[in-house]
């Protein structure tokens, strides 16, 4: 069910738009209206979390240090993995959201018998989400390039190193490989091995089939079954700029493409996919380690009952009087 | 350990999962992992709420009406005042990469003590409440309703986790289940629902000062019998002072430290350094802990323990505090005690009487660990030190989980042992500072009862130190920490018996020339020094 | 503590990323592409047909002239036989462009409206037409 599920919703997803577009012509509502819909949701959705999660303070700040601390001058501090300036957590923060520090680090712990147990570096998961995040960041640049008629310098850069290996016509883009791939091993290692398969619900695997749906009708689209690719800018230039118009025979394979983008925005802020916005909120990393040195203030810091001095030396006055410590009170 | 748990069986690991989902399988009470509950006398003690004596084994656990609706009022009122707990209910992948870390996890196989499962364990509830998804498609969207079933798992679970926060060191969104687990354990709490262990120590320490329960004359008893052995051993009598009003410095430590070896050795440590620096400082006997079993509690119970120390500091007119080795101490210490009862405004920055060194990183605090004043004595050159005295010693040093996620304090007590020591060896990398292992016991589950849980826990730990055993001859583990020093012993004991357990000062103490001491025949131990064996 | 500044500091970043291209062409009408057949050689076809149907041209030229240069290239194979039987020397200069003279008002207009640089010219002789715009920037 949690593997099944999934897999059929994204096939009903895909038969959706097909029947949609090609029996049912409905051209303007999954060219247009979804669109429209899926970034409107998308933005006003991945605000709403955000703000909820805004909404409620940083009561106790919490970094979890990986490094030596602000000490003497003569320890040598670890700017990066225990900040205790603001300068040092962009530097952790830039390593996290840019480069995955922490899972970096994976190790592989393996037991053997005696009992003993041995670590070993594991990168694998690293590589492959590191693969599919940046490969899913360059291919939305490509992208850009339907929706500027002069298209900016950074896009043809990162299209012209995405395809520097010139291979084939149209040219074949290295990102459209590494994120098919990633997105294979991702998928495949929640199913093989036993412990993340056991965690794994079906949120976990819908937006994996749904984004390998997604790539793999791209994919289709440029180098197998190609689409009129010009009409694709029209209607991506029409709504960018207010005027959508749906160019005649893009071809059903565009907008089954453009349908589950569309889902997958429209998704985004309701899922786990919002570790987007969520991983910059997290409070082990995003705080400098410097509570000795700067208090922070908790706004709902409130009053509580303690057992006072007075309390205390009430009940034991005799006691210390006898054993010879001061008191307050004779 | 006549009685302990079977050593052949815990070798055994298993990490083969359940035939059925985790959300189908009921939690088991295994016998020796779990601890005694709550005694209805020491939660009134504290006021708190459904007080009375029960037994998790029992079937009826004696909760109170509405309880349902008592846990998910507190659960909307925390995701409101807590941000990393309402992001780590929301923003898990489940990727996994957590799942091997726990020491609970590799010593016991269970699947829900992977950190993320034990995390779902509160998910699945929040999104059944909280969530759209949730609401709507239920277990389809990992929800499933709160009941009986799952409060017990709840329970079983969250004191099987000893918020050591080595999962978080390896999430890539910085998942802290320890943070989760502070939130299970007060929900718990609001039913009545704690352990014997905690909650004993927790009353204790809020109407007598220290978790251990000594009143006034027993902890001064206590130190005098310290004292006296110091002057078997080095022929100085030394002379603390408690409660005095107008010490420079008052010190805390865990009272840990004042009631069992190796602990006691560690005292004697800080008592003959202080003498030897004629450092004008006091004890307490009202804020006699430096340890905060409220911490394991909820986040008021806490906060009320805390508040002594500086209410103490304050009555006592001192300038500063300095506070002894202990690990959650200094996590709360570090990330919590400024915050809940500061601004400590009528303390000065600390200021080293003998090196004159300003502890800028605690202008806010004013409180600095033991281990840092004696670094920077080291590195001044104040003290004379004869390291051969510990060469009967081949060490290793364990870093406690919170003073190194929580804080980060890994330089300072290496560079005292090697000031102190002559033969030094570390675990293997994977296993010490940012990624060291739990001692297994943390959080309040060092009770005896628990011991199968606690060895199972305490295994990554024992297996790295066996490991340096086999390799360099290794028969010390220090640390800096009264929890550890309570259970590696015991850890050790059961899986590495040929290692036994110590506190940094003891080590310092051991190798510290005191002016006027007689030429030492014995260790703080009362185990001859090196060379002086066959006297 | 909120930190709400930086928050909303953040959120406003997200949202401008995420609306620049409409932000960018707010006010722009979109021009389509209109390649143009109009050359000397085309006005004077009795029928006017490319070497394959227009629709395969449209989507697959890229694909054929790639088959072509490896067929010319590899094999010294100048030969292509279209689907309707007929045989045309594989050359993009002397057949296509033969016809297609108007490489600014052909080619270009669908590659810069696509933003496609296609390499052709890297070795093939640009035909003596006016001046052409050159691409941006040399591709590599």
């Amino acid at each position: 069910m949690r593997v099944l599920f999934p897999f059929f919703t994204v096939i009903v997803l895909v038969l959706l738009a097909f029947a949609g577009v090609k029996m049912a012509n409905l051209h303007f509502l999954f060219g247009v209206i979804i669109p429209y819909a899926a970034i409107t949701v998308f933005i006003a959705g991945f605000i709403y979390r955000v703000v909820g999660w805004g909404r409620s303070p940083v009561p106790f700040r919490i970094p979890t240090t990986c490094g030596q601390m602000e000490s003497f001058p003569w320890i040598k501090q670890n700017k990066l993995e225990n900040p205790s300036t603001t300068l040092g957590v962009i530097g952790r923060m830039l390593l996290e959201v840019l480069f995955f520090r922490s899972l970096f680090r994976n190790i592989k712990t393996e037991f053997r018998e005696g009992p003993k147990f041995s670590y070993g570096s594991d990168k694998w998961l690293w590589m492959a989400g590191l693969a599919f995040h940046w490969s899913f960041l360059i291919i939305l640049i490509r992208h850009l390039r339907f929706f500027f008629l002069k298209v900016p310098y950074l896009i043809h850069v990162t299209e012209s190193l995405d395809s520097f290996l010139q291979i084939g016509a149209p040219l074949f883009y290295i990102t459209d490989a590494l994120i098919l791939g990633a997105v294979t091993f991702l998928v495949l290692r929640r199913f093989l091995i036993p412990q993340v398969k056991y965690i794994s619900l079906a949120a976990d695997y819908f937006p994996l089939f749904l984004i390998l749906t997604i790539a793999a009708t791209g994919v289709l689209m440029r180098y197998f079954s190609k689409v009129h690719i010009v009409g694709v800018k029209e209607l991506a230039m029409g709504l960018v700029s207010f005027s959508p118009a749906v160019p005649e025979g893009i071809g059903v394979l565009f907008y089954i493409h453009l349908f589950l983008v569309c889902v997958l925005f429209a998704y985004f802020p309701f899922s786990k996919l919002m570790h987007m916005g969520g991983v910059f909120l997290s409070p082990t990393r995003n705080l400098a380690n410097n509570n000795r040195a700067v208090r922070h203030i908790n706004p709902w810091n409130y009053p509580v009952h303690v057992h006072t001095y007075e309390e205390y030396e009430d009940d034991f006055r005799e006691k210390m009087k006898k054993a010879g410590l001061p008191v307050e009170k004779e | 350990m006549a009685k302990g748990p079977n050593k052949e069986e815990l070798s055994k690991l298993d990490y083969t999962l359940p035939s059925t989902e985790w959300m189908d399988t009921p939690v088991e009470f295994k016998p020796g992992t779990f601890c005694w509950g709550a005694k209805g006398k020491n939660l009134q003690t504290v006021e708190f709420p459904n007080a009375r004596d029960w037994t998790p084994v029992e079937d009826d656990w004696k909760l109170p009406q509405e309880w349902e609706g008592t846990v998910l009022e507190a659960m909307a009122d925390r995701l409101s005042k807590y941000r990393s707990f309402k992001l780590f209910m929301d923003i898990c992948v489940r990727c996994g990469a957590c799942a091997d870390k726990c020491h609970f996890y590799i010593g016991s196989g269970d699947p829900k003590n992977m950190p993320v499962l034990r995390a779902e364990l509160m998910r699945s509830v929040y999104r059944k409440y909280f969530t759209t998804p949730g609401k709507i498609l239920g277990r389809l969207a990992g929800a499933r309703e709160l009941n009986v079933d799952v409060l017990k798992e709840w329970w079983y679970y969250f004191f099987q986790c000893t918020e050591c926060r080595r999962c978080s060191v390896f999430c890539p969104y910085g998942i802290d289940q320890a943070e989760i687990t502070m939130m299970g354990r007060e929900f718990l709490n609001l039913l009545g629902l704690n352990t014997d262990w905690i909650s004993g120590p927790v009353a204790n320490c809020y109407m007598k000062g220290n978790h251990l329960g000594l009143e006034p004359h027993a902890i001064m008893n206590s130190i005098e019998g310290m004292i006296d052995d110091i002057e078997t051993i080095t022929g100085i009598r030394i002379n603390p002072s408690f409660n005095r009003k107008g010490a420079e410095i008052l010190f805390v430590t865990p009272s840990g430290d004042l009631f069992a070896d190796p602990g006691t050795f560690t005292a004697m440590g800080y008592m003959m350094l202080f003498h030897e620096l004629g450092l004008d400082y006091t004890w307490s006997t009202y804020a006699s802990e430096g340890g905060n079993f409220g911490f394991f509690t909820s986040n008021e119970m806490a906060k009320r323990l805390n508040a002594k120390i500086y209410a103490e500091a304050k009555r006592l007119g001192v300038k500063y505090i300095i506070g002894g080795e202990c690990g959650h101490m200094w996590r709360v210490l570090t990330q919590y005690m400024d915050t809940w009862n500061g601004p400590a405004d009528f303390l000065e920055v600390p200021v080293s009487p003998i090196t004159g060194t300003r502890f800028e990183n605690s202008k806010s605090i004013k409180m600095i660990h033991v281990a840092e004043f004696t670094a920077d004595l080291i590195k001044h050159g104040k003290l004379k030190l004869d390291p051969s005295r510990n060469d009967n010693l081949k060490l290793t040093y364990h870093d406690s989980c919170n003073v190194a996620r929580g804080m980060g304090m890994m330089e300072e007590p290496r560079y005292i042992i090697k000031n102190v020591c002559n033969n030094f060896y570390e675990m293997p990398e994977d296993t010490i500072r940012e990624k060291t292992f739990c001692c297994g016991s943390g959080t309040g589950l060092n009770a005896s009862e628990n011991m199968e849980l606690r060895m199972r826990g305490g295994l990554p730990r024992a297996n790295a130190v066996k490991y340096v055993h086999e390799k360099h001859g290794v028969n010390m583990l220090a640390n800096i920490c009264a929890i550890d020093r309570a259970t590696l012993k015991a850890s050790m004991e059961y899986w590495v018996p040929q290692v036994s357990v110590t506190g940094l000062h003891e080590l310092v103490a051991n190798a510290l020339i005191m002016t006027g001491e007689k030429e030492r025949e014995t260790n703080l131990r009362g185990e001859p020094l090196p060379g002086k064996e066959g006297n | 503590m909120y930190d709400s500044g930086k928050i909303i500091a953040g959120l406003i970043v997200f949202v401008l990323l995420v609306t620049f291209p409409f932000i960018s062409n707010m006010g722009k009408a979109s021009a389509k592409p209109k390649p143009s057949i109009d050359t000397p050689v085309i006005n004077e076809m009795a029928v006017k047909k490319c070497v394959e149907p227009k629709e395969f041209m449209r989507a697959e030229h890229m694909q054929l002239l790639n088959n072509w240069r490896d067929s010319v290239v590899r094999n010294g194979d100048r030969i292509y036989v279209n689907t309707a039987g007929q045989s045309y020397n594989m050359s993009l200069q002397n057949t296509c462009m033969n016809c297609h003279s108007n490489k600014k008002k052909f080619c270009d207009e669908c590659h810069n409206y696509m933003a496609v640089n296609p390499y052709c010219w890297s070795c093939h002789i640009q035909p003596k037409e006016q001046p052409n715009e050159q691409p941006k920037e040399n591709m590599l």
